[in-house]
């Protein structure tokens, strides 16, 4: 199987993902109604209570929201490929003379681009609440460049445990449970040096914390230090484990 | 294309098994399917059909033994299998929010067509499928049986010279199952070999020029419909009577047309036997009982249902599954 028939196949994947889209809604209404409703909540209920010393509490949110949102499309990239396995259209593609990485690339590759949407939205909502990011077009790129690399990232670890799990219920629920530990805690929504210290320590070193970390010092022209080149790490990291295993996982699985 | 000619056969399995964690799925299956025929693969829920099939579609690979298709070793070559073969049935669907068209245009490409090609293929496969109505809607709001023809035409896509339908008209209403029966009869007048698996005799007596009988992982019986009812006891003869009393006397006129033993069931007031001219047998029979003056509440020809088959062969009712007997099986 050539390259150039990888790269077809994917792409004709990837044009099926999308010409879904928008024929069902729900998948892009739920993909945002939760983050803003994260805004809402930490912005206008708890903000107040949280001290985020030398900048508004709202600029401290946004970088962390949009995280939380490229880390949860991980829960849809792997409740749609469950849902493919449990109406035996991954059987058919399975049986098809096509390239074997096509589906999974394809569908990472399309949950990408859904994510750049909704990060695009999200980034609008901010502004309606008082977002001010201060970072310069080319940094907030980069930011958004970083945020879409852990989509892709995550989209794999969604795939991985849609590839493991017998129903379409338990792709739902263990696609959840890791993600609110590993959001909560972290830097995405409160200063980590409010925590005990045992947590503290989980959470500053943690890669969630980093690409937060990176993407609020690129938004908010704060000094980057490590974290831009150590988001690239860990999610080319990420990938790099779970693109095998998940192809491994394909092969053998199937309906 | 080359490997056609050196393979007589379009599908041959020899001591195929495979297991399922301590489940036995099959045990040693063996299976020649002949060129240019629908093939029947005929057996309960749980017998091991549909895993035949996925091993032939390369799906999941068997444990032990050789199967070839096309004369395509599926363990060595799976994809070279895979662009010689169709897939459709209970296990292989369609995208429900994609149109119709789009799915037969996404799966031809999928298949190796050019754009255009995969184009053309689909207008073409729409309008012999009788779906060009339908054909730019999202195929959610399908009817079973129209889902059942997209499925079988995405499965065309590439004209594959082998076709594989796992249980293609289970569920279906009778209407849909004859289109599909019809549908099925004209690929292989076109050429197409067609192993088809199905749990209702009715089917397979009607589409197949063979047969394998599946039970629990292993083929019992191989041949012709012909030869298979002639096993069973061919067509029965059923009479119902309305007096209890009177169940002798119908077992006597019966017991004249009869190839075998005659079977008595007192509970329901029935006397039943197999007879080898169907027609003429009831012809003879009911004017017998209505010399005698016998009543009755039915007599009738009855086709050997799977159950008898199945009865016929390993002496025990079909089961599926979980073990409970399969009542209503080729009833349908």
């Amino acid at each position: 199987m050539t390259a150039a028939r990888a790269l077809r196949d994917s792409g004709i994947i990837v044009w099926r993902q999308l010409v879904q889209l928008p024929r069902i809604p729900e998948v892009l209404i739920f993909s945002l109604i939760q983050p803003v409703m994260f805004v809402l909540l930490f912005r206008y209920v708890f903000g107040g209570a949280i001290a985020t010393p030398g900048e508004s509490y709202v600029n401290y949110l946004m970088p962390g929201i949009f995280a939380q949102t490229v880390a949860f499309g991980a829960v849809a990239s792997g409740i749609g490929l469950a849902e493919d396995l449990r109406r035996g259209i991954i059987d058919r593609f399975r049986s098809l003379p096509m390239a074997r990485s096509a589906v999974l690339v394809g569908r990472t590759a399309s949950d990408l681009v859904r994510n750049a949407v909704v990060v695009g939205v999200m980034y609008a909502v901010g502004l309606a609440v008082g977002f001010r990011p201060e970072g310069s077009i080319g940094a907030q790129l980069v930011a958004f460049g970083l945020l879409l690399l852990t989509s892709f990232a995550f989209s794999w670890i969604g795939v991985v445990i849609a590839l493991s799990m017998k129903t379409v219920e338990a792709v739902q629920s263990a696609g959840f449970i890791w993600l609110f530990p590993l959001t909560f805690a972290s830097s995405a929504f409160v200063p980590t040096d409010s925590m005990p210290g045992w947590l503290q320590a989980f959470a500053d070193n943690q890669p969630f914390t980093i690409v937060v970390n990176a993407a609020r010092a690129l938004f908010l022209a704060q000094p980057v230090g490590n974290y831009v080149w150590l988001t690239i790490v860990w999610m080319v990291g990420i990938i790099v484990v779970m693109i095998p295993l998940a192809t491994r996982q394909y092969r053998r699985r199937s309906g | 294309m080359d490997a056609r000619a050196d393979s007589p056969l379009a599908v041959q399995a020899e001591g195929v098994r495979k297991s399922f964690g301590k489940t036995e799925a099959l045990c040693g299956v063996d299976l020649s399917v002949p060129r240019g025929m629908v093939y029947g693969l005929l057996g309960p829920n749980g017998a091991g059909k549909s895993t035949v099939v996925r091993i032939l579609a390369t799906l999941i690979r068997a444990d032990a033994g050789t199967a070839l298709v096309d004369g395509v070793d599926v363990a060595r070559k799976p994809a070279t299998v895979r662009s010689r073969i169709g897939l459709a049935g209970q296990y292989a669907a369609v995208d429900e929010y994609l149109t119709g068209r789009e799915n037969l245009e996404m799966f031809g490409r999928l298949s190796g067509l050019r754009k255009a090609d995969a184009r053309a293929r689909a207008t073409e496969l729409l309008e012999r499928f009788d779906l060009t109505d339908a054909a730019d809607r999202p195929s959610k709001g399908y009817s079973g049986g129209m889902r059942r023809r997209l499925d079988l035409a995405a499965s065309l896509a590439a004209r594959p010279p082998i076709l594989f339908l796992d249980e293609p008209t289970t569920g279906l209403d009778p209407r849909s199952r004859l289109t599909m029966w019809s549908v099925i009869q004209d690929l292989v007048d076109d050429g197409t070999t067609v192993l088809l698996t199905t749990q209702y005799l009715e089917e397979a007596d009607r589409l197949a020029q063979r047969i394998a009988v599946i039970d629990r992982g292993v083929v019992i019986a191989e041949g012709t419909p012909a030869e298979l009812k002639a096993r069973v006891g061919g067509e029965g003869l059923e009479v119902a009577v309305v007096e209890p009393a009177d169940l002798e006397r119908a077992r006597t006129i019966l017991s004249r047309v009869a190839t075998d033993e005659v079977f008595v069931d007192p509970e329901r007031r029935r006397v039943r036997a197999a007879v080898a001219d169907g027609p003429r047998a009831l012809a003879d029979v009911a004017g017998q009982i209505a010399a005698e003056g016998i009543p009755t509440e039915d007599v009738g020809l009855h086709r050997p249902t799977l159950d008898e088959v199945f009865l016929a062969l390993t002496g025990r009712p079909a089961e599926d599954d979980d073990g409970a007997a399969a009542t209503d099986e080729g009833s349908g």
